[in-house]
């Protein structure tokens, strides 16, 4: 088992500690006490963190040496055995979503759509947009990368192997090199970022959903009717693994006229749906994120919620419904834009 | 004989509505339990007071028995027709008579149904509710009610017999008495203050009279309503928590189940815990105070509440559950039978264990649950098991282990619920001797010609 790749003289050397004076939800007095636990953390000892985190991703972006904290910080979680929530809902979570070992080899021809663990959401893959692609989905191709909520690094190196497996022999044909899209960013996320953290191989090549939009967005261009209207966008933690694909992003949605409105809460200081306190427990935090996002979504007069994470979705969609916003995934907003 | 019989009880209710023919006899010989088979010689179906008066006048004077039926759903075979005779079938009886919304309740007849109020209420009343078994939407009010059934307001309002107002009911005589506040005023608003004769006729197994009437109770029905569900290792710990939980009185249900299927579920004790608020921010309020009950334990890490995104909280809300319907037909076939045992919550962890002990011994399919009935004050603990009746093997299988299971729940210290004749005498023997002569003398004073339900709840 490799361990996570991480470089700890850089954070000696680090003059700022971003990853942890950044954080919305565990605070400072000052640089110095930031370092001080940043330290321990590297250095397997106890810190207030480990127990406080929302594991929120966040500082994987904050980083600026993405020198993988929150990796790290994960991996001595369950070195430690601080759990972020209660062993029995982590651990009936992990059989509930354990591999069936069901998945066949299927002919899967044209590009292939990994639609991860929501079999619900195929139907998003329709019309132009996707025209000729495949979506693939299941437990058996459950990314995995969720155990970073739950303290649980070991339970990723052991499945997303397995995953992979998978993936290249059921889905891919077994032709190394060959393109996948992958439909949530958490998945996109477990096959770049995680994957070369935790030196997992990863045989296929990963496209993020927004990369497939893109593109195919200057195919249909002649198709497109500007929206010309105004997005909230709700960006998910996992996206904090990949930022780089957040300016793809903003590429789409010009391309549909659709203005993502600035918010507080978007971009770097994005915040939590709420889903992941509830898990750990702290729904009464949950309760003030939902609120605070739903506010900050209001105030800018947007007409729609736009997400790219299902969870989030899930955990949003009748509240922002309630407070008269539309919530819409990426991939329907663009859609529309396509009149489909 | 049975022609003569099939042609005064036609004069009685017309001849479309009583039966001898041996299909319908077939049909009605059994429900969908353990229980061998046990045919009447007619079917007759009522659809008034006066009509129920006449026929067990009739049978009174031919001496013939008279078994009272609702849905035939109660699965332990307690409308069989043990000694032949007459099944009173009660569905003609359907109307929901009045309600009262100032007073929070519902006049219903014998033989209307839960799905029939709760559509009622739903149109006319949108405000209100009753309390629904976890049965089909057929089951009758007045049986459940009548076995001293439990449902998804049992927290809030204990069991459904708790849950009466009042009840007309015709005595094996043939007279028309009524229990309650109704027996002296116009309204079914309370049993109190009066001496509480509905006693007489809850947890008899139809053998000292036939409801035709009842008032029940009705509760505010709200806009927002949630669930949530807590999730434990230890079943030792289980009654403390059910306590916990218990104790904020803010939960309307508390349904605990263990099952080894799904496989993720296996070794895992559930509580579903459904309340409700006219405001979200009661809603979140008691919330709080359900998690607040028991935060010691998700602070140590041993117990928590499961994360549910509001989509997957539907199958949960829905009511009666869909998924003790799911288990029953889990060997196919339509054989289902559980044993419900009334006990106290201390007794959750030896419940727990004799279940899994009983399922393992027998190798039967198995569903491990409870409601919760009060603030905690009791529960109905059940083990269910699904068989396929097509296979005696299967069928014999799941009858050695309800058994089993009456005879553990006895020694555990709870009281199989609406017994099945062998645990009818299992209770019986186990019973204060001078309080089943009492229930003797009381069914000899009712019911001199010992036409109602016989077999049920007597020694030989």
């Amino acid at each position: 088992m490799q361990p996570i790749q991480f470089e700890p003289d850089l954070c000696i050397r680090c003059e700022t500690i971003d990853c942890l004076t950044k954080c919305q939800y565990v605070s400072f007095s000052g640089v110095e006490e930031a370092r001080s636990e940043k330290l321990k953390i590297n250095e397997r000892r106890h810190s207030r963190v480990l127990e406080e985190c929302l594991t929120c991703y966040a500082c994987q972006e904050y980083c600026p040496y993405d020198n993988n904290p929150f990796y790290l910080l994960v991996e001595r979680q369950e070195e430690m055995g601080i759990l972020p929530a209660p062993k029995p809902i982590i651990e009936e979570q992990l059989r509930m979503m354990a591999p069936k070992g069901k998945i066949a080899p299927q002919a899967v021809t044209g590009v292939v759509v990994d639609m991860c663990a929501f079999p619900m959401l195929t139907g998003c893959i329709r019309g132009k947009l996707f025209e000729g692609a495949a979506p693939v989905t299941g437990m058996d191709l459950f990314c995995n990368i969720m155990w970073l909520h739950f303290a649980k690094n070991s339970t990723i190196r052991e499945r997303v192997p397995r995953i992979i497996d998978n993936i290249m022999n059921c889905c891919l044909g077994d032709a190394p090199g060959r393109e996948m899209v992958c439909f949530h960013d958490e998945c996109y996320g477990t096959y770049t970022s995680v994957a070369r953290a935790y030196g997992i191989d990863v045989p296929f090549t990963p496209v993020h959903l927004f990369d497939y939009i893109n593109g195919r967005l200057n195919v249909l261009k002649d198709r497109i009717k500007p929206l010309n209207t105004k997005i909230a966008y709700q960006r998910p933690c996992s996206n904090r693994l990949v930022p780089e694909t957040d300016k793809v992003l903003d590429a789409i949605f010009e391309k549909i006229g659709a203005e993502r409105v600035p918010r507080v809460y978007d971009r770097e200081n994005a915040l939590c749906c709420g889903g992941v306190p509830r898990a750990q427990q702290r729904d009464e935090l949950a309760d003030s994120l939902v609120e605070k996002n739903i506010d900050d979504m209001l105030k800018t007069g947007a007409a729609y919620c736009v997400f790219n994470c299902p969870f989030c979705m899930a955990t949003l969609a009748n509240e922002v419904a309630e407070q008269g916003l539309m919530p819409i995934l990426v991939s329907d907003l663009v859609q529309i834009a396509l009149g489909e | 004989m049975t022609a003569d019989l099939i042609a005064r009880l036609g004069k009685i209710t017309g001849p479309r509505y009583v039966s001898g023919a041996a299909e319908e006899r077939y049909l009605y010989s059994m429900d969908q339990g353990t229980m061998p088979p046990a045919a009447p010689d007619a079917v007759v179906m009522p659809k008034t007071t006066e009509e129920v008066r006449q026929i067990v006048m009739l049978a009174n004077k031919l001496k013939v028995p008279v078994v009272p039926m609702g849905a035939g759903l109660v699965l332990s075979g307690l409308t069989r027709a043990l000694k032949g005779g007459i099944v009173i079938d009660m569905k003609r009886m359907n109307r929901i008579v009045t309600v009262n919304p100032a007073s929070r309740y519902v006049v219903v007849e014998g033989g209307a149904s839960q799905g029939m109020l709760k559509a009622y209420l739903d149109k006319h009343h949108p405000d209100l509710k009753h309390s629904m078994p976890d049965a089909p939407p057929v089951a009758t009010l007045a049986g459940n009610i009548c076995i001293h059934g439990s449902g998804h307001l049992s927290v809030l309002g204990g069991s459904h017999s708790d849950m009466l107002n009042g009840m007309e009911v015709v005595l094996p005589s043939g007279e028309i008495i009524r229990t309650g506040s109704c027996g002296v005023s116009g309204g079914w608003f309370s049993r109190a203050p009066l001496p509480d004769l509905s006693g007489l006729f809850l947890g008899w197994s139809g053998t000292t009279g036939i409801v035709t009437r009842l008032g029940i109770k009705l509760f505010p029905k709200y806009r927002y309503n949630d669930v949530l569900i807590f999730v434990a290792e230890d079943p030792d710990l289980m009654p403390d928590m059910i306590s916990r939980l218990t104790s904020v009185q803010a939960a309307e249900d508390m349904t605990p189940w263990m099952t080894p299927k799904p496989d993720w579920a296996r070794g895992f004790l559930h509580i579903n815990i459904a309340w409700g608020g006219h405001t979200k921010k009661e809603l979140i309020f008691k919330r709080n105070l359900l998690q607040g009950s028991v935060r010691e334990y998700i602070d140590r890490k041993i117990a928590g509440f499961l994360p549910l995104p509001p989509p997957q909280k539907g199958r949960f809300l829905k009511i009666p559950s869909p998924d003790l319907a799911r288990f029953a037909d889990l060997r196919r076939g339509g054989g289902f039978e559980y044993v419900g045992a009334i006990m106290a919550i201390e007794h959750f962890p030896d419940a727990y264990r004799a279940g899994l002990a009983i399922a393992e011994k027998f190798n039967v399919a198995y569903s491990l649950g409870a409601r919760i009935i009060g603030a905690g004050h009791a529960m109905m603990f059940f083990f269910a098991y699904a068989f396929n009746r097509a296979d005696p093997e299967d069928v014999k299988r799941a009858s050695d282990a309800l058994e089993a299971t009456n005879t553990a729940a006895l020694e555990i210290g709870g009281i199989p619920w609406k017994a099945e004749l062998p645990a009818q005498k299992q209770i019986i023997e186990k019973m204060d001797p001078d309080t089943f002569a009492l229930m003797g003398r009381i069914r000899a004073v009712l019911d001199p010609n010992h036409i109602m339900n016989p077999g049920n709840w007597e020694k030989d």
